[in-house]
């Protein structure tokens, strides 16, 4: 497929946007039952409004890929059938909650509002957190089911693409919280740099293990199904013009196999050993601008990580299309 | 349930691209706008079709075949391009089962376009929505053509009739009749879309003949030529004697 850098940054964005979300979330039902020190509510105000700006940046790079964006409201309309009409319902849902969970941290507001007293500290915000972790998860599931259910995409087609995309969400999301945690509250640091390792590492094996089968992948889709003719050699003559068309521009990344190739590696080498070299080392030396230098690493590598994650994927129609004349 | 569909006989097709300019001619001049035509006689020309000719060679050289291949939307019975559609403007119709796009609600984001196995949806770049086969829909239902022309341009351009337009869930309509008596497939079956479209395969005509079909049993002697003579006033019987 050709990567459209409108979805590359779309997907990177809000992953980042949830994964810091969850992080946010994470540090304050552990500071509920003192299990890490509580934060003031500007700490996940201002944390609400960094993840807020990153759904929203996203949502505004997906507008880039409409060809009339003017009428992008339409595509809520088919939730019962398509993957990206739910996303497009949840990502708003997520902004508005994400929204809410840092206002009612920035303004203190608890369930006593509405008249229920409970001795928990910030129990409205745990509430309206909890839908939101909801929704972030249900994100993640909707993002990744919109390139896993087109089946005969078949590097797309496996729950590993669910997988990566959330366990590469949650890296970075944790990654960026490790380093606003150590610019504004240097207890959390280690816990989150703690859990973007684990997160990481994760993603390591599955974006690997994806990679794999990808490699031994066997594609079902032949010429001889292509065309119906049962014969071991046919070869494509004329794909009937000599131009080129929407089929010969966007199912293809058009790029030279050895760039292909070596943009893998950049991915892997960016998203996983230097980020965790450099979190690593702005821990141990308490530095946040380390751990945004290694934040800002990774998410370079995950935008080559998508990029290629596009690019990797074979469309059948591509058999139609191999030869100009 | 009526499905309308094109069966293509690819032994008939000889590759001549009718059906793709007359498929193109209609099309940008319907209702729905023109289709977009970009430098047609420049360097990159690039533009609209709903309806391609590719030109496959099976076998290797001396026992080759060519086989000209036209390719346009297969209106599935299961098309994986619209339950993904985002905004219901790709739709399948339940009165003929044509695959429709609806111009006024598709945000052109492309999505059908990769759910298609088959490549037959097209962005259109100038009007930035996706377009694809009608079938002619604005053709075969319009009463104020003859009935004879009610039928898609791509069919009615066909100078050797390899395209076949009719119902293929009626048994005994030409198209279905086609379909089971010549071995009538459908493209890449593996992914279940039981497109509507079907193909016809290339077919040998050939004929068997037996050694003893060679030598001819009324002749012993095994000698060719002018039979003798017998007097004209001698019985004739067939084979016997040549008057």
């Amino acid at each position: 497929m050709h990567p459209a850098f409108s979805v590359i940054f779309l997907t990177t964005l809000i992953g980042t946007g949830q994964g810091l979300f969850l992080a946010l979330y994470t540090a304050q039902v552990y500071s509920t039952v003192a299990l890490l020190p509580a934060q003031p509510g500007s700490f996940y105000a201002v944390g609400s409004a960094i993840a807020l700006a990153l759904l929203i940046a996203g949502l505004i790079a997906s507008f880039f890929h409409l060809g009339h964006p003017e009428r992008a409201w339409r595509s809520a309309a088919r939730w019962r059938t398509s993957w990206l009409s739910r996303e497009v319902i949840v990502l708003p849902a997520l902004m508005g909650a994400v929204a809410a969970y840092g206002l009612v941290h920035y303004y203190g507001w608890g369930l006593s509002l509405i008249g229920i007293n409970t001795p928990v500290e910030g129990d409205l915000a745990l509430v309206i957190g909890a839908g939101g972790v909801a929704l972030a998860f249900l994100l993640f599931l909707c993002t990744g089911m919109i390139y896993a259910c087109i089946k005969f995409l078949q590097e797309w087609a496996t729950w590993l693409t669910v997988v990566n995309y959330t366990l590469f969400g949650l890296a970075s999301g944790f990654l960026l919280a490790t380093a606003y945690a150590a610019w504004r509250a240097p207890a959390l640091m280690y816990f989150y740099g703690a859990w973007t390792i684990v997160a990481t590492l994760a993603v390591l094996v599955t974006r690997v293990v994806s990679l794999i089968r990808n490699r031994r992948l066997k594609h079902k889709s032949t010429i001889q199904t292509a065309i119906g003719v049962r014969h071991a050699r046919i070869v494509q003559k004329s794909q009937g013009f000599m131009g080129g068309s929407f089929n010969t521009r966007d199912f293809f990344h058009g790029v030279a196999p050895r760039l292909f190739r070596s943009i893998k590696w950049i991915f892997l080498v960016l998203v996983f050993p230097v980020p965790l070299a450099l979190l690593s080392a702005g821990m141990i030396q308490n530095s946040p601008l380390l751990i945004a230098v290694a934040f800002v690493v990774q998410y370079l590598g995950l935008l080559a990580e998508r990029w290629f994650f596009f690019a990797q994927a074979n469309h059948p129609q591509n058999l139609y299309y191999q030869t100009i004349s | 349930m009526t499905q309308l569909a094109l069966v293509i006989d690819l032994n008939v097709c000889v590759g001549c691209h009718a059906c793709v300019t007359s498929c193109k001619e209609w099309n940008t001049s319907g209702a729905a706008g023109y289709m977009s035509d970009d430098r047609p006689y420049g360097e990159d020309p690039t533009g609209n079709f709903f309806n391609r000719v590719q030109t496959f060679e099976v076998g290797e050289f001396p026992n080759t075949e060519t086989v000209h291949f036209p390719k346009s939307c297969l209106h599935c019975e299961d098309p994986p391009c619209v339950p993904v559609c985002p905004t219901g403007a790709s739709y399948k119709r339940a009165e003929d089962g044509i695959v429709l796009v609806d111009y006024d609600k598709c945000i052109g984001c492309k999505y059908c376009a990769w759910a298609c196995p088959y490549g037959v949806r097209e962005i259109d770049e100038h009007q930035k929505v996706m377009k694809k086969c009608t079938l002619c829909v604005d053709r075969i239902y319009d009463t104020t053509l003859p009935e004879a022309e009610r039928k898609p341009a791509c069919v009615m351009a066909c100078p050797t009739s390899a395209r076949l337009f009719g119902d293929v869930h009626d048994p005994n309509s030409a198209v279905s009749v086609a379909i089971s008596e010549n071995g009538g497939y459908a493209l890449m079956p593996e992914w279940g879309t039981k497109p509507a479209n079907h193909y016809l395969p290339r077919r040998k005509m050939r004929i068997k003949i037996h050694p003893d079909e060679l030598v001819r049993a009324d002749n012993p002697l095994k000698k060719e030529g002018v039979q003798p003579k017998p007097d004209f006033r001698e019985p004739s019987l067939d084979d016997v004697t040549s008057w």
